[in-house]
């Protein structure tokens, strides 16, 4: 299968005062058409940071200091200022997190679609539009009248269809889904999780999940990447990765998740998430590493491949 | 004290301010050593002289030595200003913390009043107040009739405050522990409140400073003491801007334009302590 | 908008006419003595060709608010002539009737204030959005200071600054009055121009010092705004860097200054009538001076009364138009 996008070297970094802090260090990876790839990592491990880098949506403090973001043979770093612009949402799109309120609150729901339209070139006269935005509403399964709605009539649930509505308007080749059921109840994240799958499908598009909770992550990726402390520690097919985690920190995450992990022996991960600002040396996770040797102290593990789809970033792996 | 030096580095507006303010205490303080206060009065000097090395500020048509008048008038404005603003902030704070901390009937009145309070305009009150009691104010009970109105924005700028304050993790915990209202009010409200008190006032001093010299402009204020206002009126009353007497309405007008100028970059530069988050944007 | 938010606005305007009416009969009597009266027998006493005039107002004041009569009795006579505009006749101008001179002078200041408050509210808006915006230019950054700066000056004291500068050193413009001395008012070109001349400088004075307010202001919500999710959502949408600053930013940003507008209005009337004073512009406030001058309680009273009251109208048809602006206001449908 060809790669819709790939990642290589990108990198991030905060500039502060007390010193700079690389948010994204260093991070490659691939995605094929119509795959759906999860992110995962403790919150600071720098994954939504990166969904927004990828999109050059980086804003200062911060800027992207390296790597190569090429999607579907074009490379986004040499566009420049307005051909970006124009490539978000038609060629990515994102949808927002959903516990963030991401529509204008002045803005009816057909106006935020309209001015994506306008401000992409599509000229539409208003019973194209209005057609247009109804399709749109059913697709995500919103009745069409939401669309003379504001936000804030709105429920959550709702909100993040529409938000999806927006993401899928021009048809993009790959969507970047930045913690989308955060804050939702669980119902509701089902309900709009299912939607996403469709949309996708049926679009035929790649889509980026970007995300902490596992169990989600089990039932909707086909390939799972580790963030933690601004590195992708691993990368691996979900059923693999969940079977035979190679990192100690996947391991770790994977036996916190309580369907997955042995009855009665939940554990978390001991110790806390490192400050970005103020990393250990070598590998970040040694402190809080039971495998932990003299060697992860001093030497920071490259990512190796250890089988043709799975790499990990371990000396031990 | 090094501490202090390097904060003002980093508040640029608290240290122009204050620079500014001390400025003038400098000036009034060396003022009352050069010149005879006395010359303040009407009739002391002889009448509309130029700046020169005898009367640097020039003199005025009633035979005032103005740098005497300013040595003289400008204490009297700052009285005034503090007189109403510390007692505008007083009654202010209280009547926000009793509307804040609790609510119901009490917010509603004190709110609905300070709302419709602050939509008439002030001078046009204290106008009717001042031509009620006319008939010779003196600078205290000028500062008292301005007094009246400068509750009204105090009260609901802390209101507000406080209930910002009320909500936060720190204030349910002192209550659910068992702290009395007015406990927790002195102690885990008031020491957060301080800096931003402390804003308040200023600008509280600022606003009463502007309202007394309206007054005055208008003929409102106290006849024969010689405040900064008074000072314009007799500018105006004497046409002195037509006839060419410029060295009458400068003296004045620097000095007002330097206390205004000095309140509100200590107010900018108290927000700015009050709220650090603000800095970054600024 | 719901009814009862109507209902309860217009209510708080009706507390507002009543408050302005029941102050100007009130606070004079709390000085123990009534100065309406002492001022009335004052004139009175004078005599002249108007003495007539003056001796049928005090016995009309005597029957009416007299001393002999129950002070609730005096109230709902005084209200009574409020409601039916009537503010009795000027006590140094008779025969004119107060009511007369307020509405010649009415017109100068609403067409003064509504021209600066609108200009100033404006420019500064959008200075302040530009300000915060990071595509602005560079050379920007250099206005806030003096804006600043101005910002902290009383109108009036500006009016004086500009009216020595461009009228008095370089006479560029008329330095006192509403029309040049001997023009007949009349709507020609030529009037118009003649008064649009005489107002820049109060204007001018009034709307530099309102700009930096402003655009403070607007910068501290703009930057604010720009930090919000919708923002982030719509330059992930590829919007237009335009349609961001204006249909996402600006238009959010713009609504608590609309709230800070409708408080500020006091505050600029009370500002701009010591603007109208010293430049002589025959509005509301150069009345105001010679009634507290002639000691003219009616006119003062009326004057008094007639501001507060425009005022507290020109607040509630900001409140009653605020809702169309934010939808969030609108009840209709949930």
């Amino acid at each position: 299968m060809s790669a819709v996008l790939s990642v290589e070297g990108l990198r991030v970094q905060f500039d502060h005062p007390l010193g700079a802090v690389h948010a994204v260090d260093d991070v490659s990876f691939t995605l094929d058409a119509n795959e759906r790839l999860g992110l995962a990592g403790e919150s600071g491990s720098g994954k939504s940071t990166m969904a927004l880098a990828i999109l050059r949506m980086i804003r200062p403090p911060g800027r992207i200091t390296g790597g190569r973001v090429t999607l579907d043979g074009t490379e986004l770093s040499a566009l420049d200022h307005e051909a970006m612009r124009r490539l978000r949402l038609a060629g990515i799109a994102m949808v927002p997190q959903g516990s963030m309120n991401s529509l204008n609150p002045v803005m009816r729901i057909r106006d935020q679609l309209a001015d994506a339209f306008r401000d992409h070139g599509v000229a539409l006269s208003a019973p194209e539009l209005h057609a247009r935005v109804a399709e749109l509403l059913r697709t995500v399964g919103l009745r069409p009248d939401v669309a003379d709605l504001y936000p804030h009539e709105l429920s959550g649930g709702m909100k993040q269809r529409a938000c999806i509505a927006i993401a899928i308007c021009l048809r993009p080749k790959v969507i970047i889904a930045d913690e989308p059921t955060s804050a939702l109840d669980v119902v509701v994240q089902r309900q709009v999780m299912e939607t996403l799958a469709r949309v996708q499908r049926d679009l035929g598009c790649a889509i980026i999940l970007v995300g902490h909770d596992m169990g989600l992550m089990a039932q909707f990726v086909d390939r799972l990447g580790v963030m933690y402390a601004g590195r992708l520690v691993e990368v691996a097919p979900i059923a693999e990765i969940i079977t035979t985690p190679r990192h100690p920190y996947t391991q770790a995450l994977i036996s916190s998740l309580p369907s997955l992990a042995a009855r009665g022996t939940m554990q978390g991960i001991p110790g806390l998430a490192p400050l970005l600002r103020d990393l250990p040396s070598g590998c970040a996770f040694h402190p809080r590493c039971p495998r932990a040797e003299d060697r992860c102290r001093s030497e920071k593990p490259a990512v190796r491949t250890l089988a043709p789809s799975h790499q990990a970033a371990c000396h031990f792996a | 004290m090094r501490g202090l030096i390097r904060y003002f580095r980093r508040n640029l507006s608290l240290l122009v301010g204050s620079s500014l303010l001390l400025l003038l205490v400098v000036f009034v303080v060396t003022g009352h050593f050069v010149v005879d206060v006395e010359d303040a009065r009407a009739l002391s000097v002889r009448p509309l002289q130029p700046p020169s090395w005898r009367y640097p500020f020039g003199t005025d048509r009633q035979g005032r030595d103005l740098l005497a008048v300013m040595v003289a008038g400008t204490p009297l404005t700052l009285r005034i200003g503090f007189i109403a603003g510390i007692l505008g902030v007083a009654i202010g704070t209280v009547l926000a913390f009793a509307a804040a901390y609790y609510r119901g009937w009490a917010d509603t009145i004190i709110r609905g009043i300070a709302d419709i309070g602050l939509t008439v305009p002030g001078l046009l009150v204290l106008i009717i107040i001042a031509v009620g009691i006319r008939g010779g104010l003196s600078v205290n009970q000028m500062a008292l009739v301005v007094a009246s109105l400068a509750w009204l924005n105090p009260t609901r700028t802390i209101r507000a405050q406080v209930l910002s304050l009320r909500e936060r993790g720190y204030v349910e915990i002192a209550r659910m522990s068992g702290m009395s209202g007015p406990a927790i009010i002195f102690f885990e409200l008031m020491p957060n409140l301080l800096p931003y008190l402390a804003a308040t006032l200023v600008n509280a001093v600022s606003s009463a400073i502007l309202a007394s010299i309206g007054l005055e402009v208008l003929g409102l204020g106290p006849i024969d003491a010689p405040t900064l206002g008074m000072t314009l009126y007799w500018v105006n009353f004497n046409a002195a801007m037509i006839n060419g007497w410029w060295w009458w309405w400068l003296a004045p007008t620097v000095i007002i334009v330097l206390v205004f100028l000095g309140l509100f970059f200590v107010t900018v530069g108290l927000d700015e302590y009050a709220n650090p988050r603000l800095r970054k944007s600024a | 908008m719901r009814m009862i938010d109507i209902v309860r606005r217009c209510g708080v305007f009706a507390v507002i006419v009543l408050l302005a009416a029941s102050l100007n009969f009130f606070l004079p009597k709390l000085s123990g003595q009534d100065p309406v009266r002492t001022k009335l027998l004052q004139q009175a006493a004078l005599g002249g060709y108007v003495h007539q005039g003056i001796d049928d107002m005090v016995k009309l004041y005597e029957k009416r608010f007299g001393l002999d009569r129950p002070l609730w009795e005096q109230y709902f006579n005084y209200l009574g002539d409020v409601a039916r505009l009537d503010f009795n006749y000027s006590i140094a101008n008779y025969p004119r009737t107060v009511a007369e001179m307020i509405t010649e002078a009415i017109p100068w200041t609403i067409g003064l204030l509504s021209m600066t408050t609108l200009l100033s509210f404006v420019i500064g808006t959008l200075l302040g959005a530009l300000l915060a915006w990071p595509r602005a230019p560079r050379w920007m950054a250099w206005l806030m200071p003096p804006l600043w700066a101005l910002h902290a000056i009383p109108f009036f004291l500006l009016g004086l600054i500009l009216m020595y500068l461009l009228a008095f050193q370089v006479p560029l413009l008329p330095i006192f009055g509403g029309y040049s001395v001997g023009v007949q008012p009349a709507l020609s070109l030529a009037f118009v121009l003649d008064v649009v001349r005489h107002a820049t400088l109060p204007a001018l004075s009034i709307i530099l010092v309102s700009i930096g307010g402003w655009a403070l202001g607007m910068r501290g919500m703009m930057v604010t705004t720009m930090g919000e999710d919708y923002v982030v959502f719509a330059e992930g949408k590829g919007l237009r860097s335009l349609t961001i600053f204006l249909r996402y930013c600006l238009r959010n940003a713009i609504l608590p200054q609309i709230t800070a507008l409708a408080l500020a209005l006091g505050q600029i009337l009370s500002g701009a009538v010591l603007v109208e004073v010293i430049f002589g512009y025959p509005g509301i406030g150069t009345l105001l001076f010679q009634a507290i001058r002639e000691n003219d309680h009616f006119l003062i009273q009326g004057i008094v009364f007639t501001v507060i009251v425009a005022l507290g109208l020109a607040t509630l048809i900001l409140d009653l138009v605020y809702p169309l602006l934010d939808p969030r206001i609108t009840y209709q449908r949930s």
